[in-house]
């Protein structure tokens, strides 16, 4: 008896050895406040908070691998994982299949898979072990070599065409090519270069993807249209007023003017149902995560795992802003989840991954000098 | 050296964590960006959204229009709708769909048909509202569901009109048929911009006329604003904008006359386009075998789907448009004009016909053995002489016959107002080169040129551009766009359109070069070849049969009907048009492995004729069957006409 004790006590240990606390706590909560979010948007198919939390069950068992798994291991996956996504992201451009008129989803076995999905993780990886390989010589061209591997994937996708996951996967690699080093006035040139090639640019866009940008600005052109979605979650985020309407109270919610309102759309229910005090602790979590994300990257112990841990860290802001801005009417509408909140496996397996990724970064830290 | 990389290393380090403090303040600034946004619609505007908010429980719901109808040119209705219950299930409130149709079918009678077509439309429109599971409820079980309603949360009665095509498969072809709307549809709709207007409709147009004159048909949609209540269902209606029906469209065709030109085609596969030179107005537009459109109105159940779908007789191919045939001797009389039109051929050049025409060391064989003896340019219409031909094409060279053909539309689409029309082949060294990969295959050999003279070879036509062609040549020229829609009514403005005839071109052509050709085609049917079904009869007309080979013929190897497979036969073709002076239908049909033009084609055409020109009961006319039954007794002339 007195020996089981402290075995246990020993296991117990081993299993939780390498998880950061504050960063499992962090994600819990919001993990908690998507569930009981999504509990009140799909009163009508219970199944759906069941099905959410066996999700978050293996995204939380993909989280506990990849915080044991040590960086040094994860740069030696980053190019066949860079390479693997390119080539399913080509097979999927011959050979996918078509869902709302996108080629997005590839058929392995019985299931579908969407190669965009792994592009988040695997460009980051593969732009960190590339400025890691290159570390001691950076030069210019290495940060252009970087902007072709980054063009590359992000031209695949946003073809397929899946522009809001482009732009993500862009974003990604964008933080790394930032913490690596690349230059401020070369910062500001692609600044005034990209701004010069937004009307070529235009030009290229779908007829639905410009339409989603022109209705920003007037949402009222096309009320039953593609301005649907903006009036609509604007409506519910606005008369939530400061306390909310409650939980499982929201009309907007309820009556069913809120479109995608389990995935994409979700923040309308939360923040119709929990008001401004609601969105503040929302924003709170997210920036305690984010800060905590930060740090860890400051304190990494090589250039790769500080690269990663920092695109990975910035990418739950990118997901978090570019999700709620939408809501709010003040960006497009891009097919961007709320991390941690929105229904979905896939995202929610991704997210957690990048966890434990973090925690992994964490635990392989630079020694703080005295 | 050490010191200074490791001091590299820290200065690394400090401009990176510079970094991590200056997106850590981007983040900060953006998501005070963010909270300043909802300050100022959760506080500033709270009022305004609130009292939106409010407005929502009026909701806004679509009324689907009525769909137009489609008449033939009598005002008879070929497609048309009608009222009646469906019990459809509402996939996202249903938490167990096995189940929910188990129960149901112990209430409402559930078919193995029913559930399977449901499961499709459920895999194929994945964010659909509601979806039938039973159309057309009898009384009796819409009141036996009403009373066991409660124990369905997510089931529901509707009243929905549907479409229903009273001939069954005559003319499917071309009535086409309506479907749910799936994804690919959903996109076009977008393209076009009109999925506002689609709100509450669920069908949409998916072949024939029903899809190429959608638009047209479908009407605008209405809105009827519905108070709710807290749980969403409807309280009372506060306004209403009525739902437009669809405009009607009136045909050019005649029910009639399609009918019975389906009925001599007595179950033989392929196709007859029959057209008004003077309008390119289509008459009677047939493809054999048809379908029963009314299957697919409700979703088709997969055994159905499968039955027609892997058929040997490809019954949903539109064969007058789709399908492409080599025009065999029909060809014989564009020919003849355009060897008067470019001078190698005067109307009285003659030649010797022994019975093949040698070429390179190889002889291209006549059908008739022994050949024709003297054939100057009226009997070679008449008789088909396949060797006046095979040096006429060698005269003319491929570029001289493809650049004439052309002009009659052989090879181009004719722009019917149906989709999915095939172009075909109009042979020309350029098209062997943009159809061919391998260098030796990409050559025009000069030995090629030889067979198309008689329309075989690479040419390969629709039926409605063999008719168009006919048309325009029977017009002295004129060639009108064909289409099937006369007029389109607009039932609220009472407004009707006309679809003008459109002239496309008119091919400057020789007077007397046309009284020529024109001649002798009413030879082929007074003396020649179509004499045997056209000598009869009490009008003047013009004709010209063909027999298109299905499979090659080794030189030296005879064609023996009886030892080639039935799939292999020849086709059997006709054109014919009447009366002589100012035709009013111009008709080409083909008869699938029917075997000599004169023999199968050519009876149908009669038939078809008589009907339309005389009004004739078809009954009276020689059953083709019967006719053909008669071969081994023929009389010489007849023997002419089997050797086309």
């Amino acid at each position: 008896m007195e020996l089981a004790a402290p075995s246990a006590r020993r296991l117990y240990q081993r299993f939780v050895e390498g998880i950061d606390g504050p960063l499992l706590t962090l994600s819990l909560m919001l993990a908690a406040l998507g569930l009981a979010t999504l509990f009140s948007a799909s009163y009508e198919q219970p199944g759906r908070v069941a099905s959410q939390a066996a999700n978050l069950t293996v995204a939380l068992a993909g989280m506990w691998v990849m915080a044991r798994i040590p960086p040094q291991t994860l740069m030696r996956f980053a190019v066949p994982a860079y390479l693997f996504g390119i080539a399913l992201l080509i097979a999927v451009a011959l050979a996918g299949d078509i869902v709302n008129g996108a080629r997005r989803w590839l058929h392995v076995g019985v299931t579908r898979f969407q190669p965009s999905e792994m592009m988040k993780l695997a460009l980051p990886l593969m732009l960190a072990w590339y400025f890691h390989k290159n570390e001691a010589t950076l030069r210019l061209r290495d940060f252009g070599v970087a902007a072709l591997l980054l063009a590359l994937p992000v031209l695949l996708i946003a073809r397929q065409p899946d522009l809001g996951t482009a732009v993500l996967v862009a974003a990604a690699g964008c933080y790394v090519i930032f913490f690596a080093g690349i230059g401020w006035k070369v910062i500001a040139a692609l600044g005034v270069l990209g701004l010069a090639s937004l009307f070529p640019l235009w030009g290229m866009l779908h007829d639905y993807q410009r339409r989603r940008i022109l209705t920003l600005l007037d949402p009222a052109q096309d009320p039953l249209g593609a301005g649907y979605h903006t009036i609509q979650s604007t409506i519910a985020v606005g008369s939530g007023g400061i306390t909310g309407k409650g939980w499982l109270r929201g009309t907007q919610t309820h009556l069913e003017f809120i479109p995608e309102r389990h995935t994409d759309f979700i923040f309308a229910v939360f923040s119709e149902e929990f008001g401004l005090i609601g969105n503040l602790v929302l924003l709170a979590l997210y920036t305690l995560l984010i800060a905590r994300g930060l740090m860890i990257a400051a304190s990494a112990a090589t250039f790769f795992s500080r690269l990663i841990a920092a695109s990975i860290t910035l990418m739950f802001f990118t997901y978090a802003f570019v999700n709620m801005g939408m809501v709010a009417g003040i960006l497009p509408v891009v097919g961007v989840p709320l991390p941690f909140i929105s229904y979905g496996g896939t995202a929610l397996l991704t997210l957690f991954i990048g966890i434990g990724i973090l925690m992994s970064v964490h635990n392989h830290r630079r020694l703080v000098q005295t | 050296m050490k010191l200074g990389e490791f001091k590299n290393h820290e200065r690394e380090l400090y401009f990176f964590q510079l970094r991590i403090g200056f997106a850590g303040f981007a983040v900060l600034a953006a998501f005070v960006l963010l909270f300043a946004r909802f300050f100022h619609l959760q506080v500033v505007q709270h009022d305004t959204y609130a009292s939106k908010a409010e407005d929502n429980r009026i909701s806004i719901v679509p009324i689907a229009p009525n769909r137009g109808l489609i008449l033939d040119r009598n005002g008879v209705v070929l497609a048309r709708n009608y009222s009646a219950y469906t019990l459809e299930i509402f996939p996202a409130k249903v938490r167990d769909l096995e189940r929910t149709i188990q129960d149901l079918s112990e209430v409402v009678e559930v078919q193995a048909k029913d559930r399977s077509r449901f499961r499709k439309l459920h895999a194929e429109i994945r964010n659909a509202e509601s979806l039938p599971i039973r159309t057309r409820l009898t009384d009796e079980e819409v009141a036996r569901f009403a009373a066991n309603r409660y124990r369905f949360p997510g089931v529901e009665i509707k009243a929905r009109l549907f479409r229903q095509y009273p001939y069954g498969d005559l003319a499917a072809h071309v009535i086409g048929y309506i479907g749910r709307i799936n994804a690919k549809d959903q996109e076009k709709l977008a393209e076009l911009e009109v999925e506002a207007n689609y709100r509450g409709t669920d069908y949409i147009g998916k072949s024939g006329l029903e899809a190429s004159y959608q638009q047209e048909l479908h009407g605008t949609t209405g809105f009827e604003q519905v108070e709710i209540d807290a749980a969403g269902r409807g309280i009372r209606t506060l306004a209403r904008t009525p739902a437009q029906a669809g405009n009607n469209v009136t045909l050019t065709l005649d029910i009639k006359l399609q009918e019975v030109a389906e009925k001599v085609f007595a179950g033989r596969r392929g196709a007859l386009v029959a057209i008004e030179p003077s309008t390119g107005g289509v008459l009677a537009f047939v493809s054999m075998p048809g379908f029963d459109p009314n299957l697919f109105v409700d979703g088709i159940d997969p055994a159905s789907w499968a039955e027609l779908n892997n058929s040997p007789d490809r019954p949903l191919t539109n064969r007058a448009i789709a399908g492409i045939y080599p025009p065999g001797s029909t060809f014989k009389p564009y020919m003849a004009m355009a060897a008067l039109e470019l001078g190698k051929r005067t109307q009285k050049s003659a030649i010797h016909d022994p019975g093949y025409f040698e070429f390179g060391g190889r002889r291209f064989r006549d059908s008739k053995a022994g050949g024709h003896g003297y054939v100057d340019l009226y009997k070679s219409i008449v008789v088909s002489s396949d060797t006046f031909y095979y040096q006429l094409a060698n005269d003319m060279g491929i570029d001289a016959i493809a650049g004439f053909m052309g002009k009659f539309g052989f090879g181009a689409k004719s722009g019917i107002d149906l989709e999915g029309e095939a172009i075909g082949v109009l042979p020309s060294p350029e098209w062997k080169l943009k159809r061919f990969r391998r260098p030796e295959q990409q050559k025009w050999y000069a030995g090629e040129t030889v067979s198309i003279g008689i329309g075989q070879g690479y040419n390969a036509y629709t039926p409605i551009q063999l008719a168009v062609a006919l048309a325009t040549l029977a017009a002295d020229g004129a060639m009108y766009r064909p289409r099937l829609v006369s007029y389109i009514d607009n039932l609220r403005s009472g407004e009707r359109r006309h679809i003008e005839p459109e002239l496309l071109t008119r091919i400057p052509l020789k007077p007397e070069n046309l009284e020529f050709v024109k001649r002798a085609m009413a030879g082929v049917n007074k003396e020649g070849t179509g004499a045997r079904s056209f000598g009869t009869a009490p009008y003047s007309s013009g004709g010209k049969t063909g027999t298109a080979q299905v499979i090659g013929m080794k030189q030296g190897e005879k064609y023996d009907e009886k030892r080639v497979s039935e799939r292999h036969r020849d086709h059997s073709l006709y054109i014919v048009f009447a009366p002589l002076e100012s035709p009013k239908i111009a008709l080409f049909a083909i008869v699938e492995n029917g075997g000599f033009g004169a023999r199968a084609a050519a009876p149908i055409a009669r038939t078809v004729l008589d009907y339309y020109l005389l009004g004739k009961d078809p009954e009276a006319v020689v059953e083709p069957a019967a006719a053909a039954k008669r071969g081994s007794g023929a009389t010489a002339a007849e023997e002419e006409a089997e050797s086309d």
